[in-house]
């Protein structure tokens, strides 16, 4: 039973010395073996590495070391396969990066284990984070906790279906269009975009720079607000990250809403929306009305090109990201009579096709003579995208939205046509253009079969604190963060 | 997108692709080109580009000798290696 508390559960638990760390991460690897065959969340873990950590934090916690201290004390923590963690695997899920193992460690992961966290774990992922359902992934597809026959979302699927799945009290991923809010709604967990610049993204392997931010995933948002302020500062080995305060954002908590003006896009309430989206996130807006929160309608008038906008500034960028596998300096390599053909053999062979696609799409986009037609186009529609929601933030505190126009959808069912899977980002995409935070948690669940719905919050930038403040009042107000999944 | 080349873009892009994945890669970027042609109905006159979402600046550390990996730890990962170096087809006849 342990493995279902949540982090301030365990903690709490921990700190009386009812169990100990080594019984926690045990608890998580036993939970694990009993059902990640069905999942498919992890591509692998070092079960001897997470005990001798577990080990280490019971050294700490007899030393009279507390939470206080160090927040994630004996707490396993599992990590989405795209962040460094020294001496362990990294593949971003694609078969380029080979036997590839660590070097050092990402920031995120230094932080977590000077908070106290067990880390552990290889989460499964679209490959280099490419895509909105795990299915492109090299190694294989993770399966919705709630429904096997279904995705699990994308691209940190293995991160939301661990956490759903109650592998881990919390997991951590990346977003560039969405990857960590739309695996959560689809799982039925709570996932947090952080502002741009507020996690460092060093040791993050790249895929598009001024849009990727790395986040956690967990059974709360208490648990959220305090992944979060444990991965979010400052540091100078990214200079994309900002010198802000992180302020302890379970302190803004107050489920009295009074006070605060939340806009709903009119924009965002689209034809092609799941009618049972609908009515739970209209439900949710009611319900947000009634802690005290003012509603007014917004517009974001340029929503119908975010799309468009992210399918041209994201592949430019991991085309350029992406040019680093070559295998010359790491990973797998395709042997050529040249360079060239070393290069192109090795990449050619070593990435998946929707990698190849979009670094195809990308090259086009940045090639002479497009370049201007494309992409700085794009990078002009991006700007109009930022000041529609700095317009609305001028007079509303946050924004609500669907998380995902759909719940989660049968594994196969958008495989063979890229472009309907680009739009099950459409709500998901603009918060990274604009380069703001955002956040999932569920508001409910559909009939039969019974599937997670998500709602998104999207905040000002720098504005987490009022983000976690509502979301933890409505949490609070409503029965769904208590419901487990099937394999729970 | 009538004249988007896949042979020429993947040789740009270094990505050697099988005549079927030239085929099928081909097929399925159409619909993508097209959509993103949507952009073109956007008036983006007098705009600026936003290539970040904050202005950045140059970040430099003082000038000093810091840890950083050694030269095993750096050749560890290569697929192919010798001497301390990486190996790499020969470039100049």
């Amino acid at each position: 039973m342990l493995h279902r508390l949540t982090i301030s559960e365990l903690t709490a638990r921990i700190m009386r010395g009812d169990c100990s760390a080594r019984e926690a991460t045990q608890a998580c690897l036993d939970q694990i073996k009993r059902v990640d065959e069905g999942v498919k969340a992890f591509l692998s873990y070092d079960a001897t590495d997470a005990l001798n950590q577990a080990d280490a934090a019971d050294r700490l916690l007899a030393s009279g070391v507390s939470s206080q201290e160090k927040p994630l004390l004996g707490v396993p923590v599992a990590l989405k396969d795209v962040i460094a963690h020294k001496g362990q695997p990294l593949n971003c899920a694609s078969k380029i990066l080979g036997n590839f193992i660590s070097p050092y460690d990402a920031t995120v992961v230094n932080r977590l284990k000077d908070a106290g966290a067990v880390v552990f774990g290889r989460l499964n992922m679209d490959e280099f984070a490419m895509g909105s359902s795990t299915e492109n992934s090299a190694f294989f597809t993770t399966l919705n906790p709630w429904d096997p026959t279904r995705i699990s979302g994308g691209s940190s699927g293995g991160c939301a279906a661990a956490v759903a799945a109650h592998e881990a009290f919390a997991t951590v991923g990346s977003d560039t269009g969405g990857s960590i809010r739309q695996p959560a709604a689809l799982c039925g967990c709570v996932g947090v975009k952080p502002t741009y610049g507020r996690v460092s993204r060093y040791g993050l392997t790249a895929f598009a720079s001024s849009l990727d931010q790395i986040g956690p995933f967990t059974k709360d948002v208490s648990d959220a607000a305090l992944m979060t302020r444990v991965l979010s500062g400052y540091d100078p080995r990214d200079s994309t990250s900002m010198n802000e305060p992180v302020p302890n954002y379970q302190a803004g908590f107050n489920h009295d809403l009074r006070g605060l003006r939340i806009g709903l896009p009119r924009e965002y309430m689209i034809g092609g929306l799941d009618p049972q989206v609908d009515a739970a996130v209209r439900k949710a807006v009611a319900q947000i009305q009634s802690l005290g929160a003012e509603i007014v309608e917004v517009s974001l008038p340029h929503t119908e090109y975010a799309a468009a906008t992210y399918y041209i500034i994201a592949p430019a960028e991991a085309s350029a990201n992406l040019a680093r596998f070559d295998g010359i300096r790491y990973g797998a390599r395709v042997e050529g009579a040249d360079p060239f053909e070393l290069n192109s053999r090795t990449r050619g062979q070593g990435f998946g096709d929707e990698v190849k696609r979009r670094i195809i799409l990308g090259t086009y986009v940045l090639s002479s003579g497009y370049y201007d037609a494309y992409y700085i186009r794009a990078q002009k529609v991006r700007t109009l995208i930022r000041n529609d929601f700095l317009k609305a933030y001028e007079t509303v505190d946050a924004i609500l939205t669907p998380t995902t126009p759909t719940p989660a959808f049968k594994v196969g069912a958008k495989s063979d046509d890229p472009l309907q899977m680009y739009l099950c980002d459409v709500f998901t995409i603009s918060c990274n253009l604009a380069g703001i935070c955002g956040l999932s948690l569920p508001c409910g669940f559909t009939g039969t079969p019974k599937l997670p719905i998500g709602l998104q919050i999207l905040g000002k930038p720098f504005g987490e604190l009022t983000l976690f403040r509502i979301a933890q009042a409505y949490e609070q107000s409503t029965p769904w963060h208590r419901e487990l999944s099937p394999v729970a | 997108m009538s004249d988007f080349n896949i042979r020429y873009i993947s040789r740009l892009a270094r990505v050697a692709l099988t005549p079927d994945e030239e085929l099928r890669l081909g097929e399925q970027l159409g619909p993508i080109l097209g959509y993103i042609e949507k952009l073109k109905e956007v008036d983006v006159s007098g705009v600026e580009p936003t290539a970040h979402a904050f202005p950045l600046v140059n970040v430099v550390r003082e000038d000093t000798v810091t840890e950083s990996l050694s030269n095993e730890e750096a050749l560890r990962n290569a697929p192919a290696r010798s001497g301390g170096l990486f190996v790499v087809p020969k470039i100049v006849e």
